[in-house]
C-alpha cells in the first residue's frame, strides 16, 4: 500500500524501531529560543553531557524582546535574565546564536525558512507549539517540551509513537477577498480545537497548491490550534523556487539531488488517510474569531452565537464562558465590535506578504481614532525588507506603530500587552483569555481585516472601506 | 524522574474544558529559568476570585486534579506542568489531553489519566458531594477508584515502565549510540548546516 507525505518522511528518520517501543526518530533541525531553553541546558550541564550536534541547532531571541528602544538595556530584569541565559547557554555550548540586534533575529519560525535551514523531507523541532510552521515545506516539524528540547540536545533523536494521518483537502479556489488565514480560522472552526488531536494533517487540493509559501506557513502554523502535532504541505515548483539561492539552500550538485528526492516527497495515490475533511474554497468569506479559542470562529459577517445553540454541553458552557469574558452578547453582529488595539505581526501573519497586503489598505487611509496599531515584523530581514520597499512609512503615515521584530503581543511577554477590558484585532493565532495581556481580548483576523478594522475602529474588511470616500489622503500620495 | 505507582489523594473538580496552557501558567511566569517556584503562577488569573474552585479552603491539599476535555492546549510550555506539580498534583484527569502536553506531564512523572467524560462526570459529582472523598489512581493496576466508582484506564505499555521505574529517556537513547551513529552515517550531504565548516 502507499504511504502518505508524512509517513515517507517518518519511516527516512527512524533511527531505531523495536517492538513494544516508540520509534527513535532523527531530528536535521533543531531551532532554540530562550524561553523554553534554559532547564534543558540545565539538565545538560547537571549531567555532564555536551550538545552532539550544533551544526544542526540554531538560536534566536524573539518571545522576550523589546520591540522600542532595542539598543537600551532590557527594562524587565526577569527578561534580561533570561536572554542573558540563553547567551551564555550558546555560548558555554558552541550553539549559533541570533541576539537582539543581530541581522539575522526575528521569531523562530520566521528565521529558520528564511534562511533556507527548513527544507522538504527533513524533521524540524522546537520547544515552541507552532514548529508546525516549517511543515509548509513539506517537513515533518512538530513542537516539543522542555525535556525532549534537552533529549534532541544530548542525543540529536527524539522517541516519537507514531501520528495518525489527516487529510484536508481545500478544493477549489479561493475568492479573492479570502486569505489563508482566514482559510485556517475556517478549518479550525469546522474540526474544532481538538479534532486534530493525534495527528498530522497534510493539507492539499487545487486552494493549497495555489497558494504562496508564505501563505502555506500561515496554514501549517496554525495546525497546533486545531490540535494536531503537525501540518504539512507538499513540496512543488512553489518550495523549490522560494529555497534557491537561500543561504543554507544546497547548492550545485546537491541542489539537484536535493530536488530529485524532495519530487518524492508526495503522499501516493493509493496511499489512505486515517481521517479526511474536504473543504470548498467557494464557500468560505472573511474570519474572525468572537470567543477564547481558536475554534470559536465564524465569517465576518455573521453574528455573535448564541451558547444556547450549541448541542455539546461543554462547547455551550465554554461559549458562556466566553461570552462573558469577551463582554459580548449572543446576536451582535461581528462588524459591530469596536476594537482599541490592532496588532499585525507574529509566527502565523509577521512576514512580508503580511506587511504588504496589511499596508496596501492603508495606503492613503488613516488609523481611526483612539486605535492604537502596532505593526511587529516577523524579523529583521522581514523589517529590512518592508523598509525597502517603503511600507514603514505606510504605516507610520497611517498613524500606526512600526515597531522592532520579535513576538511582541501576540503573548505579551514584553511590554506590548493589552490592559484589562482592552479588545484587539490581531493578526496572531491565541485568543487565550490573557494572552495578549492581563483581561485583555482577543479577535483573530488575517492581516487585511487588521487593517480595515484598524480604519474603522470596529471589525471589518476591505471590501467595508470601498464606502468611506471621505478619508483624507496625506500629502503627497 | 520520580516513579510513579500508586497514588491516593484528595480531588479538585475543574468544570471547564479546553484549558490552555496559557490559564494553567501564564506567559510572565515563563521568565524564570528554573522548574520550580511556579506555583504560585498555576491558573493565575483565575486565582483572583476567591468562589475559584482551588481557592474553596475545602480543596486545599488536594493532589488530583480532575478536568473538562482537552485539557492542556495551546503553547507547548513545560511549565504548565511544572506548575501543576509545584502546587502539589500527582495526577490529573480528564477525557482529552492536548498531545504536547500529555506528552509533557509523562516525561515529568505527572500522570495524565484519560477517562470517558461519563466518568468524569460522575468523578465531579461525587467530589462535589463530598470534598474529603479520596481518589485513587493507581498505575500497577491501572485503575482509578473513589467512593462507588472504580473504572480502568489505558497507557501505552512503553510510558507505563518507565513511569514505574522512574527511568530518564536520555540514558535509555544513549544506551542506542551505535544506532544514531550509523543513521547519521547514512544522511545525505544536501541536509541543512547550520554552521558554515
Ligand atoms: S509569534 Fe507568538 S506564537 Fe509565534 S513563536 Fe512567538 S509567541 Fe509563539
Amino acid at each position: 500500500m502507499g504511504r502518505t507525505l508524512a509517513e515517507k518522511v517518518w519511516d527516512d528518520h527512524v533511527v531505531r524501531r523495536a517492538e513494544g517501543e516508540p520509534d527513535l526518530l532523527y531530528i536535521d533541525l533543531h531551532l532554540l529560543h530562550e524561553v523554553t531553553s534554559p532547564q534543558a541546558f540545565d539538565g545538560l550541564r547537571k549531567s555532564g553531557r555536551r550538545v552532539r550536534r550544533t551544526d544542526l541547532t540554531i538560536a534566536t531571541e524573539d518571545h522576550n524582546t523589546p520591540t522600542i528602544d532595542i539598543d537600551k538595556p532590557i527594562a524587565d530584569p526577569v527578561s534580561r535574565i533570561q536572554l542573558e541565559t540563553l547567551r551564555k547557554n550558546c555560548a558555554e555550548f558552541g550553539v549559533r546564536l541570533h541576539p537582539l540586534g543581530d541581522r539575522e533575529q526575528g521569531v523562530v519560525h520566521v528565521v529558520g525558512p528564511q534562511l533556507g535551514l527548513t527544507q522538504p523531507g527533513t524533521t524540524v523541532v522546537c520547544g515552541d507549539s507552532h514548529t508546525s510552521t516549517h511543515g509548509a515545506f513539506g517537513a515533518l516539524a512538530f513542537g516539543i517540551g522542555t525535556s525532549q528540547v534537552e533529549h534532541v540536545l544530548a542525543t540529536q533523536t527524539l522517541p516519537m509513537a507514531p501520528f495518525r494521518t489527516m487529510a484536508v483537502t481545500v478544493r477549489g479556489e479561493l475568492p479573492a477577498d479570502v486569505t489563508a488565514k482566514d482559510l485556517i480560522l475556517a478549518i479550525i472552526a469546522r474540526i474544532g480545537t481538538g479534532g486534530g488531536q493525534g495527528y498530522v494533517i497534510e493539507y492539499r487540493g487545487e486552494a493549497i497548491e495555489k497558494l504562496s509559501m508564505e501563505a502555506r506557513m500561515t496554514i501549517c502554523n496554525m495546525s497546533i490550534e486545531a490540535g494536531a502535532r503537525a501540518g504539512m504541505i507538499a513540496p512543488d515548483e512553489t518550495t523549490f523556487a522560494y529555497l534557491r539561492g537561500r543561504d543554507h539552500a544546497p547548492t550545485g550538485a546537491d541542489w539537484d539531488a536535493a530536488v530529485e528526492y524532495w519530487r518524492t516527497l508526495r503522499t501516493d495515490d493509493d496511499a489512505v488517510f486515517d481521517h479526511e475533511v474536504v473543504i470548498e474554497a467557494a464557500e468560505l468569506a472573511p474570519f474572525v474569531t468572537w470567543g477564547t479559542n481558536p475554534g470559536q470562529g465564524v465569517p465576518l459577517s455573521a453574528a455573535v452565537p448564541d451558547p444556547a445553540s450549541f448541542a455539546d454541553p461543554s462547547e455551550r458552557l465554554a461559549a458562556e464562558k466566553a461570552l462573558e469574558y469577551m463582554g459580548l452578547s449572543a446576536g451582535q453582529p461581528l462588524r459591530d465590535i469596536a476594537v482599541d488595539t490592532v496588532f499585525v505581526g507574529s509566527c502565523t501573519n509577521g512576514r512580508i506578504e503580511d506587511l504588504r497586503s496589511a499596508a496596501e489598505v492603508l495606503r492613503g487611509r488613516r488609523v481611526a481614532d483612539g486605535v492604537r496599531m502596532l505593526v511587529v515584523p516577523g524579523s529583521v530581514r522581514v523589517a529590512l525588507q518592508a523598509v525597502e520597499e517603503g511600507l514603514d512609512k505606510v504605516f507610520t503615515e497611517a498613524g500606526a506603530e512600526w515597531r522592532h521584530a520579535g513576538c511582541s503581543m501576540c503573548l505579551g511577554m514584553n511590554p506590548d500587552q493589552l490592559k484589562p477590558g482592552e479588545r484587539s484585532a490581531s493578526t496572531s493565532n491565541r485568543n487565550f483569555e490573557g494572552r495578549q495581556g492581563k483581561g485583555g481580548r482577543t479577535h483573530l483576523v488575517s492581516p487585511q481585516v487588521a487593517a480595515a478594522t484598524a480604519v474603522t475602529g470596529h471589525l471589518a474588511s476591505p471590501a467595508d472601506l470601498s464606502d468611506l470616500t471621505s478619508v483624507p489622503t496625506p500629502a503627497g500620495v | 524522574m520520580e516513579a510513579f505507582t500508586t497514588h491516593t489523594g484528595r480531588a479538585v473538580p475543574l468544570r471547564r474544558s479546553n484549558v490552555d496552557t496559557d490559564q494553567i501558567i501564564p506567559a510572565h511566569w515563563l521568565k524564570k529559568v528554573t522548574r520550580d517556584g511556579f506555583e504560585d503562577g498555576l491558573f493565575e488569573a483565575w486565582r483572583r476570585d476567591p468562589e475559584f474552585v482551588l481557592n474553596r479552603p475545602e480543596r486545599a491539599g488536594a493532589t488530583v486534579l480532575i478536568a473538562g476535555p482537552d485539557f492542556g492546549t495551546g503553547s507547548s510550555r513545560e511549565h504548565a506542568v511544572w506548575a501543576l506539580q509545584n502546587y502539589g498534583f500527582k495526577a490529573v484527569i480528564s477525557s482529552r489531553f492536548a498531545d504536547i502536553f500529555r506528552g509533557n506531564s509523562l516525561k515529568n512523572g505527572l500522570l495524565t489519566v484519560i477517562l470517558d467524560q461519563a466518568v468524569v462526570e460522575r468523578l465531579w459529582e461525587v467530589v462535589e458531594a463530598d470534598p474529603g472523598a479520596e481518589v485513587t489512581v493507581d498505575l500497577v493496576e491501572r485503575v482509578v477508584r473513589a467512593p462507588g466508582v472504580e473504572t480502568s484506564f489505558e497507557l501505552d505499555e512503553n510510558s507505563r515502565q518507565r513511569l514505574l521505574e522512574g527511568l530518564d529517556d536520555i540514558s535509555l537513547t544513549l544506551r542506542h549510540e551505535d544506532e544514531i551513529a550509523a543513521h547519521e552515517a547514512g544522511r545525505p550531504s544536501h541536509k541543512p548546516r547550520t554552521l558554515v565548516p
